[in-house]
């Protein structure tokens, strides 16, 4: 809503304060003001003319020479390269020494030959924003109308001095859609009085009824429709003060009958509709829900389909408005016009803010009649616009509209308890205060006591329960004097769960080895959305799922791997030459094997990782290393055991993976991820270097994460080494043979690891050599040698014997 | 006798004295002191002396084997010394040059902004909870007061995938969810983070998914001063405690009264300039008291409970502090963006 602070003039007083103090103390109130915008100069010394003679220049085509009378002793020539001058016209003419905006200086000049005394000025030259010029002045100089006085200052007239607060309204303040309701707001702000405009008509004898009926189908859909007949309307130009109050509010002027309509709708709130009661064809009007399929044209030359969820006015026969939306083109106004059927009616929000759903049209008035407009209003609206057709129409408004009405016009009772109140905001405001606050606000009550029964007016639609009025009485008072409080009770002891502790601990975990936080979407495209989905994921046969009405291709599907989202980082990055990467996200992955979901889809949370390029970096002292499965297995086998967890690790083929560096990750038997190397054509695919990434189950760690509570009492007694190397089969896995290596080696070997791994020179050709470390450890005795050479020798057997090894000397 | 043993001496002397390797120097103290040296051959002739000469000679031998010990060893430790002197400087290096570096991981700036948000409510007694993206119409929606067809609905343009199923657009139905679970029995204390998703086009300040976090305070005798006094400290605590906060009415369907919070502006201590429009305000956050229908809906007696509610956004929050001028840059892991703000 864009108020103009001289038409608010109007109803209340302003006077003495500044714009942007008074957009300061409403936005404080609770209507946010957005902007201030002042229309142009105000002190521009640019008169008012008279073109007494205009005559071509007799050097130049496009100039010509007018001599205009601005009410001084002697006219001045002036030379005027507008296409658009004419003798007769009242024009703006600024005066030798006058400083337009730019700093544009006014001079006696020659131009050609011929002496020019000031310019003939267009609107833009005035300094006035596009925006706020009527179209006929978009081109050449800005024509008064007739009846303007010679030699007037025109910043009066043009509105120059406006200053224009732009509102963002909340939607429950629709009764700010309207000069009048921002009027009772600042008047209650600023604890002015209102000066409400005075309507009176003078009707003619003919009766209104003897031209028109009025029929209303679907009473439901609008409860009140009035009907006032106005003949012999003259078409033309809307008075100039209306016109410009017109484009403060961002709205173009047309003719008179249109404007005074839209004049009425921003004063009042309440939308009105002219139609050409001579087009209209019949002498009935049919309010009624379309008919499926039933065809109209619209003011702007659209033929819509309509439907029984449309409301429209007909002529008992055709639609000739889309109700409270769009009139249509059958019946519009134009410069013939000579009798008018002015409605004013009450539509029902719901089906307005459909039809424009549907439509896409929004305007003026259906933007009123969506948040519903005030029931008091619609015929005083009606009856402000036919004294207004009287006055600059020579229309004669016919005796008694004629109307339906079964509108509920009732006001609503709230009542408050000055106790209630103050225990509610934490103050201690007096039962006077209390009253003052209503008396600003225009709202009457009566008062027992402590308690006041408050009627509420049907233009604040909004407050209908005691909260309502809870939040007029702190906001008259002011939010600034609500005092700072703490909660009286001490209600719990605030604090993270064990998974949320935990959660944290494992980002702390990644990032302390090297990880980076990332953060990706939840949406992504078709093709990726089936890429890099873990085995226990794949399992459950997922489907994906799309939201009905992606903004783009790229963010349709909900994503089934992180991992997708996580390596377009890495491209971004490594297109902008960053090569060197381990990033990680904690995220959800939403899981559904509904083709149609009926339910919500189940949401695990994923870490998953991607790493590329060097991983350690020390060149001057030639030392560095590229990221390779062994690295990222090092920083899960670190997490693994810091959650005291036991994994497995099995080769796995698994899609967009390289075949052969790829496994599967299983706790208890059961995949919970997968990490690897991505396959080195996906790799080109995504323009990715060689790229590692990792996928677990977030809640299976949390889960499964074992809290040591108690102590482990460390050994006292001391251990026992034993290094053995295997030759083997190249393709043997040494995660088998440790697996051996512990079975058989019972509890009395501690530690198991792989120290060298081996194959070449020396070896015979498909072999390898794979060398372990045993570390034996009795946590009661001290062990013997023998002891230990025993287990040692049995080990050592059964692997052999097992995998056809044997040992390397 | 006397003259052999101060010969030895002066010769010991003088051999220790030109010696300068640890190994010459082991080899001398054998020579003069060890079991077959020439001191003690000297002394072997002990017997032939007079009762009176040898008490002066054995003190005279020992005096002399003193002499030479400690001459040894104090040779010893200036060739140590020597060594070691040696050692070090040839050990030296250019402590100028690079070290190893190592691969430095760390949070991302959203999260650092949760947690720090996370750490002063629970200082303030409340739990953190979570709920589902993927959120029904009624959680998402009606639970909050916001039944179909509610104008206030056009104000958040949702991602739905079926007529009753949608991507959240705020965390408010973890609200709702959370009272419904309790029941109407006992206070509610919450605050909860979350993503959350809006039909917007991608820019500079619009994200079609973005983070929230929201706080709920359902308990008797819950008042407008105390949500007050809470973002009060919210703010001070988080942008500094030199910022004033400054609540507006507002209106959002959930709430009433509701309020929106500014903060002075930080660039220009509230005198007003580009960052905050020239107002000297910069809007933070916005709640109010819960609207009775909502308690009611989640089982709370509005006679009987009062609470109040705010939200932020994260991303918001995030931008304003750090100065932050592209919320894409939340999402897109530039690795010159995430590492800014590791110690955040």
């Amino acid at each position: 809503m864009l108020v103009s602070l001289n038409w608010l003039k109007k109803y209340v007083d302003i006077d003495g304060i500044d714009p942007e103090e008074l957009a300061e103390k409403i936005t404080k109130s609770g209507i946010e003001v957005d902007g201030i915008e002042y229309i142009g100069e105000s002190d521009l010394n640019v008169v008012v003319g008279h073109v007494e003679t205009c005559e071509k220049h007799p050097n130049a085509d496009k100039l010509n020479v007018c001599m205009v009378d601005v009410g001084e002793s002697e006219s001045l020539q002036i030379v005027c390269g507008a296409p658009n001058v004419k003798q007769g016209q009242k024009v703006a003419v600024a005066k030798p020494g006058a400083v337009l905006p730019g700093n544009f200086k006014i001079k006696k000049a020659k131009l050609r030959g011929v002496e020019s005394n000031g310019m003939i000025c267009s609107l833009q030259e005035l300094g006035i924003d596009e925006k706020y010029i009527p179209s006929q002045f978009a081109e050449g100089i800005y024509v008064f109308p007739e009846d303007v006085e010679v030699g007037v200052q025109v910043e009066e007239l043009l509105n120059l001095n406006d200053v224009i607060l732009e509102f963002d309204l909340t939607p429950n303040r629709s009764d700010a859609l309207s000069m009048l309701g921002v009027a009772y707001e600042v008047a209650a702000i600023l604890d002015k009085p209102l000066q409400l405009p005075e309507v009176r008509i003078s009707e003619i004898e003919e009766e209104a009824k003897e031209h028109i009926s009025v029929q209303v189908d679907a009473t439901d859909l609008c409860p009140y429709y009035g009907a006032f007949i106005i003949k012999d309307v003259e078409i033309k130009s809307a008075p100039l003060w209306m016109q410009n109050y017109l484009l403060a509010a961002g709205v173009r002027p047309i003719n008179n009958v249109v404007d005074i309509t839209n004049y009425v709708l921003l004063e009042y709130g309440q939308p009105l509709h002219a139609f050409d009661y001579d087009r209209l064809q019949s002498e009935k009007i049919v309010v009624r829900r379309a008919h499926t399929d039933e065809k109209m044209t619209t003011l702007d030359d659209v033929e819509r389909n309509l439907s029984e969820d449309n409301l429209v006015i007909t002529n008992g026969v055709n639609p000739v408005a889309l109700a409270g939306v769009m009139g249509g083109k059958n019946t519009e106004v134009h410069h013939a016009t000579k009798n008018i059927l002015l409605e004013a009616a009450f539509f029902d929000p719901t089906t307005v803010r459909k039809t424009v759903k549907e439509t896409g049209l929004r305007s003026e008035a259906s933007t009123r009649y969506e948040k519903g407009v005030d029931p008091n209003r619609v015929k005083e609206a009606g009856l402000r616009a036919c004294q207004l057709l009287e006055k600059y129409a020579n229309g004669k408004v016919l005796k008694g509209l004629v109307e339906h009405d079964k509108l509920d016009r009732s006001e609503k009772m709230v009542s408050i308890h000055t106790d209630e109140i103050n225990k509610r905001l934490g103050t201690s405001i007096s039962i006077d205060e209390i009253g003052d606050i209503l008396r600003k606000l225009q709202f009457e009550y009566t008062q027992n006591d402590l308690q006041f029964d408050v009627r509420i007016p049907t233009r604040r639609g909004d407050i209908t329960i005691f909260e309502d009025m809870l939040e007029e009485v702190a906001r008259i008072y002011g939010y600034d004097h609500l005092p700072f409080t703490l909660p009286k009770h001490f209600s719990q002891v605030g604090r993270l769960t064990p998974k949320q502790q935990l959660t944290r601990k494992i980002n702390a975990f990644l990032q302390g080895a090297g990880m980076m936080e990332a953060r990706t979407y939840s949406l992504t495209n078709k093709s990726l959305v089936g890429q890099f989905i873990s085995p226990e994921i794949h399992e459950h046969n997922p489907q994906a799922i799309s939201v009905l009405s992606p903004m783009t291709e790229d963010h349709q599907y909900l994503r089934l791997s992180l991992l997708p989202e996580l390596l377009q980082s890495l491209s971004y990055n490594q297109a902008r030459n960053q090569h060197h990467l381990a990033l990680y996200e904690v995220g959800n992955i939403f899981l559904s094997n509904e083709t149609k979901l009926t339910k919500q889809p189940q949401e695990k949370t994923r870490i998953s990782g991607t790493l590329t390029g060097e991983w350690v970096t020390h060149e001057w002292q030639q030392e560095t290393k590229q990221v390779d499965f062994y690295v990222v297995k090092g920083i899960l086998e670190g997490l693994f055991a810091f959650l005291n967890i036991r994994v497995e690790y099995k080769a796995s083929a698994l899609a967009q993976m390289h075949p052969g560096r790829c496994a599967s990750i299983y706790l208890n038997g059961k995949p919970i991820g997968f990490l690897g190397q991505i396959h080195p054509l996906v790799q080109k695919e995504m323009d990715l270097k060689e790229t590692y990434v990792f996928d677990i189950d977030f809640e299976e760690l949390v889960q499964q994460y074992e809290h040591q509570t108690t102590y482990k009492t460390i050994p006292k007694y001391p251990s026992i080494q034993r290094d053995v190397a295997f030759i083997m089969d190249e393709d043997l896995l040494a995660g088998d043979i440790q697996q051996l290596i512990e079975e058989v080696g019972t509890s009395l070997v501690k530690e198991v690891h792989v120290f060298d791994v081996y194959a070449g020179e020396h070896l015979p050709d498909g072999k390898k050599s794979v060398a372990f470390n045993l570390v034996y450890q009795d946590p009661d005795k001290t062990l013997k040698d023998k002891e230990v050479d025993e287990s040692f020798q049995e080990i050592v057997e059964a692997v052999n014997e097992q995998f056809k090894t044997y040992i390397r000397s | 006798m006397k003259e052999k043993l101060e010969a030895i001496r002066n010769e010991a002397i003088e051999k220790i004295q030109s010696v300068d390797e640890i190994k010459k120097l082991q080899k001398l103290k054998v020579t003069y002191l060890g079991k077959k040296g020439s001191i003690t051959s000297v002394l072997r002739g002990m017997g032939k002396l007079t009762k009176e000469e040898r008490p002066v000679i054995g003190k005279l031998a020992n005096k002399v084997q003193e002499t030479i010990a400690q001459s040894i060893q104090e040779k010893q430790a200036i060739i140590e010394q020597k060594a070691m002197d040696k050692q070090l400087q040839e050990e030296a290096i250019d402590v100028t040059l690079p070290g190893r570096p190592i691969q430095v991981g760390g949070s991302h700036l959203l999260t650092n902004i949760v947690h720090e948000i996370e750490d002063l409510f629970i200082g303030m007694g409340f739990e953190v909870k979570e709920g589902p993206q993927v959120e029904t119409d009624y959680y998402n929606f009606e639970a909050l007061n916001l039944p179909k067809n509610h104008p206030a609905r056009d104000m958040q343009d949702s991602f739905y995938i079926t007529n009753e199923l949608l991507l959240r657009t705020h965390t408010s139905p973890v609200q709702a969810r959370t009272m419904r679970s309790y029941k109407g029995e006992k206070p509610v204390k919450m605050i909860c983070p979350g993503v959350v998703y809006r039909r917007d086009s991608d820019d500079a300040t619009h994200s079609h998914q973005f983070n929230q976090i929201e706080g709920l305070y359902v308990d008797k005798d819950v008042r407008m001063s105390d949500l007050k006094g809470m973002l009060n400290i919210f703010a001070k605590k988080m942008f500094g405690e030199d910022r004033e906060i400054r609540l507006r009415p507002s209106f959002f369907p959930f709430t009433e009264p509701s309020v929106e919070m500014d903060i002075s502006c930080k660039v220009c201590s509230g005198k007003g300039c580009s960052v905050c429009k020239k107002t000297g305000w910069i809007e933070i956050l916005g709640g109010g008291m819960v609207h009775p229908h909502v308690l009611e809906m989640a089982g709370y007696e509005p006679n009987v409970y009062t609470g109040f509610a705010f939200g932020m956004g994260t991303d918001r929050i995030a931008m304003l502090k750090y100065g932050v001028n592209d919320i894409r840059q939340f999402y897109m892991n530039d690795k010159r963006f995430i590492t800014q703000y590791h110690q955040a």
